[in-house]
Parts: C-alpha cells; sequence; structure tokens
C-alpha cells in the first residue's frame, strides 16, 4: 500500500512537472466543451430552397410566402428552368427544389386536386426525409388554410378533426445542447483515459526506466494502479470543469445526482485505463500505441450512441456494445442529468460498467510482464 | 569456505534461432567483485538480465541469493540491486525525489529514506544537487547517483552493466572507489566493462565471446595462464570473434 503512495507521488510530480501537459489537461476541456456543443446539433434550420414558380398566382405566392416564413426554410433560388434548377442541386447551392406547376391556382379554384412536384437532395439520409416532412408540414397547414376558407363560406358543415396535444418530456424547449452536452463529457473523459495513461507507459518502455522499475520488488498490480489514479483524478476534476462550463455557458439542467454522476465516471475511466494500460503493454512505441488507441476510441465513441439512436443500431452491434463502456456512460449521462435517473434506474449499466472495469483492469496486470 | 550468492549451470538463452548465451558455468563468491568481460554482443547483458529477474533463461539452472530464475524471479528482485547500461533513473525528477521513490519501493521507511538521502548527499558531496532534477546533472554524477540508488536497500548482489560508459577518468576512478567500498560492506558487485584497466580492480573475471565463456579466473592467473601483461591483451587474444572477420581488412594503399 505505501508503495503505490510512493508510485502515484511521482506520478503526480512527472505529470504537472511537464508545462505542456500541465496545462493541456485543464485547457482541452474548457476548449472542448465550447466548441463542440453548441457547433454539433442535428436540428434543421435554413434549409436552402429552390422554387419553380410556372404558376405565378396569388395562391402560388401564397404558398411560396408561407415557406418563406418558416424557421425551417429558405429561399435561395426562384427559376424558371427546370435544368438550372437541377444544377443549383448538383453544386449544393439548394437542398430542396419545389416545383408549381402552372394551373396550381385554377385547379384550386376550381376545386380540382392541385399538383406539386418536390425534389430533395438525398445524400445525408436522415435530414432528407425530415427536410420532407417539414415541407409536407408547411404544405398540409396552407391545405388547411384552403379548406378552412372554403368550409366558412358553407357553415353548416362541420369539419372532423382529431386534436393531438404533446408534450415533450426531459427537454421541453427540444435544445440540442443539452442532449448533446453529457455526450461531450464523456468524450472529455474518455480522451483523457484513452490517451494520457497508455502513453505514459509506453514512454516509460521507450525512455527505459520501467526496466529500472521491473527489477525492484514492486508489484504488477501496485504499478498499474499507481499509473491509474492520477489519471482518474485527472479525469474526473476535466469532467468537474465541463459541468460548470455547461452551467456557466449552456444553463444545462441537472436533474440527477452528481454525486452518482462521478461514481459511474470513476467506475468508467477505470474500464478505459484498464483498457488502455493492456494496450501499453503490447505497444513498443508511442506511435504504436497512438494507432491502437486512436482505433479504439473511433470505434467506442462513435458506436456508443452519441450521434446516432442506439436501438436503431443493428442487432450485432448493441452486442458490441455490451463491452463498449463508451455506451454506457453515454446512456448514464444523459439519463442521470436530464432525467434525473436514479441508481436504481441505472443499475443494469451500472453493474455492466463494473464488470469491464474489473476485466480490463485485470486484463492489464496480468498482461503486464515484469519478466520478459 | 566461501559462499555461492550466484550459481549458473548450463544456462542456455535463445532468441528464436539465436543463442545468445550457449551453455555458461560459474560461480560467483558472496563480497567478491566479479567482472564480466566481453565484446559488443558476446551476451553479457543478456544473461545480467537473466541473472535479475528480467529474463527467463531457455534452459539450465541459475540460483541468485538462493533463489530460482524461472520461479522466484520477484525473490531475486528483492536481493538484488541493478544499474543497467542505459541511464534509468527518472530524468524529470529531483536527486532527492528518485531517491524517496525507490526508497519506498524496497519498502524502507520514512525515517531510513530520510537518513539514506542525508548520508548519500553527503558522501557524494551532492547536497546542492538534492533539488535538481536528473536531465541537468552531468553523467558522471548521474551514474553515481543511480549506482547509490541501486544499493540503498542494502541488497546482497548488484548487477552493473557498462557503469562507467562514457565517463571521464577521474569520475571512473570515483565510481570504482563506490565500488570497492561496496563489496567492503559485503554486497557482491557483478560488474560488466569495456574499460581493461578497471577489469584489474575485480576479485575475478570471466571473459566472454560469442555467447560463451572462454575464460574465467583471477585477473593475475589470467595474466600468466595467457602470457599477457595486462588484461587488455589476454581480452585480445581470446575475446575477439574471429569468424566475424575470417579476412583482416585490407590496409589502405
Amino acid at each position: 500500500m505505501r508503495t503505490i503512495l510512493y508510485l502515484i507521488r511521482k506520478e503526480f510530480i512527472q505529470i504537472f512537472r511537464n508545462k505542456f501537459i500541465s496545462k493541456a489537461i485543464f485547457a482541452v476541456p474548457i476548449v472542448q466543451m465550447l466548441i463542440l456543443v453548441p457547433a454539433i446539433t442535428f436540428e434543421i434550420k435554413n434549409v436552402k430552397l429552390g422554387i419553380i414558380d410556372r404558376d405565378m398566382t396569388s395562391e402560388s405566392r401564397g404558398l411560396i410566402s408561407k415557406l418563406e416564413g418558416s424557421t425551417f426554410f429558405k429561399v435561395s433560388f426562384s427559376t424558371f428552368s427546370e435544368s438550372e434548377a437541377n444544377s443549383l442541386l448538383h453544386r449544393n447551392k439548394c437542398s430542396v427544389i419545389l416545383q408549381i406547376p402552372s394551373g396550381f391556382g385554377r385547379d384550386i379554384g376550381n376545386a380540382n386536386p392541385a399538383k406539386l412536384l418536390a425534389t430533395i437532395d438525398a445524400i445525408n439520409a436522415s435530414t432528407a426525409p425530415l427536410s420532407w416532412a417539414y415541407l409536407n408540414g408547411i404544405i398540409r397547414d396552407y391545405n388547411m388554410d384552403l379548406i378552412t376558407e372554403n368550409i366558412s363560406t358553407n357553415p353548416l358543415v362541420p369539419l372532423p378533426q382529431i386534436q393531438i396535444t404533446n408534450r415533450y418530456w426531459y427537454n421541453e424547449m427540444l435544445n440540442y445542447k443539452y442532449y448533446m452536452l453529457p455526450g461531450i463529457l464523456v468524450i472529455l473523459v474518455t480522451a483523457i483515459g484513452f490517451l494520457l495513461a497508455g502513453l505514459n507507459m509506453v514512454r516509460e518502455k521507450e525512455i527505459g526506466t520501467i526496466e529500472q522499475i521491473n527489477v525492484t520488488p514492486v508489484r504488477k498490480y501496485h504499478f498499474i494502479i499507481a499509473k491509474m489514479v492520477p489519471f482518474l483524478l485527472i479525469g474526473l476534476i476535466d469532467l468537474a470543469l465541463g459541468l460548470v462550463i455547461g452551467k456557466l455557458a449552456f444553463n444545462i439542467p441537472f436533474e440527477g445526482s452528481i454525486l452518482l454522476m462521478f461514481f459511474c465516471a470513476s467506475l468508467f475511466l477505470i474500464a478505459v485505463l484498464g483498457l488502455a494500460l493492456f494496450i501499453s503493454t503490447f505497444s513498443g512505441t508511442q506511435q504504436q500505441y497512438m494507432f491502437i488507441a486512436f482505433f479504439c476510441m473511433i470505434i467506442f465513441i462513435l458506436m456508443s450512441g452519441i450521434f446516432t439512436p442506439y436501438e436503431s443500431m443493428p442487432v450485432w452491434a448493441q452486442d458490441f456494445n455490451l463491452i463498449n463502456p463508451v455506451a454506457y456512460l453515454m446512456r448514464i449521462n444523459r439519463m442521470v442529468m436530464l432525467k434525473g435517473s436514479t441508481i436504481h434506474d441505472i443499475s443494469r449499466e451500472l453493474y455492466s460498467l463494473a464488470v469491464i472495469a474489473i476485466c480490463f483492469s485485470a486484463l492489464a496486470v496480468r498482461r503486464y510482464r515484469k519478466t520478459a | 569456505m566461501e559462499t555461492h550468492v550466484i550459481t549458473v549451470k548450463n544456462l542456455v538463452k535463445k532468441f528464436g534461432s539465436f543463442v545468445a548465451n550457449d551453455n555458461l558455468n560459474f560461480e560467483v563468491f558472496g563480497g567478491e567483485i566479479f567482472g564480466f568481460l566481453g565484446a559488443n554482443g558476446a551476451g553479457k547483458t543478456t544473461t545480467i538480465r537473466i541473472l535479475s529477474g528480467l529474463s527467463k533463461p531457455t534452459s539450465g539452472e541459475v540460483k541468485v541469493a538462493g533463489f530460482d530464475a524461472y520461479r522466484q524471479t520477484e525473490q531475486i528482485k528483492k536481493n538484488i540491486g541493478y544499474m543497467c547500461q542505459k541511464f534509468s533513473l527518472y530524468e524529470d525528477l529531483t536527486v532527492k525525489e528518485n531517491i524517496i521513490l525507490y526508497g519506498g519501493i524496497y519498502g524502507l521507511t520514512k525515517s531510513l529514506i530520510k537518513e539514506r538521502i542525508a548520508e548519500l548527499l553527503a558522501k557524494l558531496r551532492f547536497q546542492e544537487y538534492e533539488n535538481r532534477i536528473i536531465a541537468d546533472l552531468p553523467l558522471g554524477l548521474r551514474q553515481k547517483l543511480a549506482f547509490s540508488v541501486a544499493v540503498l536497500h542494502e541488497p546482497k548482489i548488484v548487477f552493473l552493466d557498462e557503469p562507467t560508459g562514457g565517463v571521464d577518468p577521474i569520475t571512473r576512478r570515483q565510481f570504482w572507489e563506490m565500488i570497492y567500498e561496496t563489496a567492503a560492506r559485503g554486497i557482491t558487485v557483478f560488474v560488466t566493462t569495456h574499460y581493461m584497466d578497471e577489469a584489474e580492480y575485480c576479485d575475478r573475471i570471466s571473459i566472454m565471446s560469442e555467447g560463451k565463456i572462454v575464460a574465467l579466473d583471477t585477473p593475475e592467473n589470467l595474466k600468466k595462464q595467457y602470457n599477457a601483461a595486462t588484461i587488455e591483451e589476454v581480452f585480445i587474444k581470446i575475446a575477439r570473434p574471429v569468424s566475424l572477420h575470417p579476412h583482416p581488412p585490407a590496409p589502405f594503399s
């Protein structure tokens, strides 16, 4: 036990004596939070709309002004040429083209079904249907306006309607920042856990100091624990720093227990540090380590459900996520911060994280060789 | 009369098909200064790594401080000190911090560590360097410090792998004074070197060539046996691997 303390002390001295690292570990979370939280959003806003109005009636103009009035669309081009419109779509100058054929106004006047054609750039398969849905909604509104106008001339016929009231729970204003911030915090903690400890270990190999340690009677798990503890603490400090920034800069709500969140983050950090140190045992150089660690980190983060809904991943991907610590903390953070979930609500995630933490750390200790 | 602190019988170490240590047999007595000589690549470092528990032998019997080099490497490590060819104290820690760290690792008490620091600093006239980081120290001082740290816990044996490489003659001399002092305290010193004058200071020396021990005796006896005035002559006569240079390079015309 005393040995661990001596080793931890050494790690801390080394970390804080390194002028660059000692500053970077505090600067990174600030920069990351301030840049990523406002930047990463899937909100659909200002979709560039091109319009081909061959009708030029008050009805067609009414529809266009309705579209212009919404925050979802920005009418960026008006043209009469279909080929010009197609080329605009081709050059990313607009994402949706709406064609209003001549006779649109006349058909409405005659109570014939009027026709419209929408062409949507569907390179991004998730935004395309959304753009369509918004466009559809606006046109339906316009349609409804027309119907009610006609009905009012004949008030004896009642219009059957279903009225739905919905409420968005946990994030009533649909604020995307609230959704992303807990996820960005996870990325932050992941990077600290994955990169620093592993590189630190491999660096000792490169300089040769690890040989001097290996020739002492120090126990393997003492050495591994001493490599974990400082970065575990730094990770938690960065998490706290990130939360403070979230509160000050984005006024993020925190519904659940902060203590619970830090407890989960500690388990998570042990898991990630264990994996990082495990990888470091078979990396001879920092370059090798970076390559493997970066690869793992990308997979873990992208599969964690930070951008994409966990439930829509293929089954094998969901199975993989059983050993992905990032996926667990991603869910836990969002649940605890936004829903105020308690320890019972997240017990499954919590147990899984604990098992992963134990397994990865045990692997790191087992694989670390004092005698080649 | 004297006890063996190291016993090596038929030691073989192979890396793939390469035989680094080819059937070594020797003993080292308690308290002696044992010089372990050989040309570069003769296999000295491999042997030292096996003796200090960093590497496992392929076959043969190896006992260090009474412990087996296959199964009891951690017990061996408790009883030895090791100072490697490459300087390996932490360069970003100060003199004092390094001593505290290794003192702590070897389980010395706090007061004992404090005592040792004061003792060491006084002995090495190091006081002014106490709070300097190692990277700022000249090589000679570093090597002396590394040696002192290697025997901080009063081990039975200390392994020194080319401890004086690149060090100036005055510091080398002081270093050997430290070695004598250490041996006088009863600590066995197992040292490799390329300086043949240093070999003369050893109680006994062995000379390795191409993974084999080709000579082992006191410096006096070896000189007599090979009819040489110095150990350097003995070394050149027997340690040069002939197979590497079948034809001497042609002289410049």
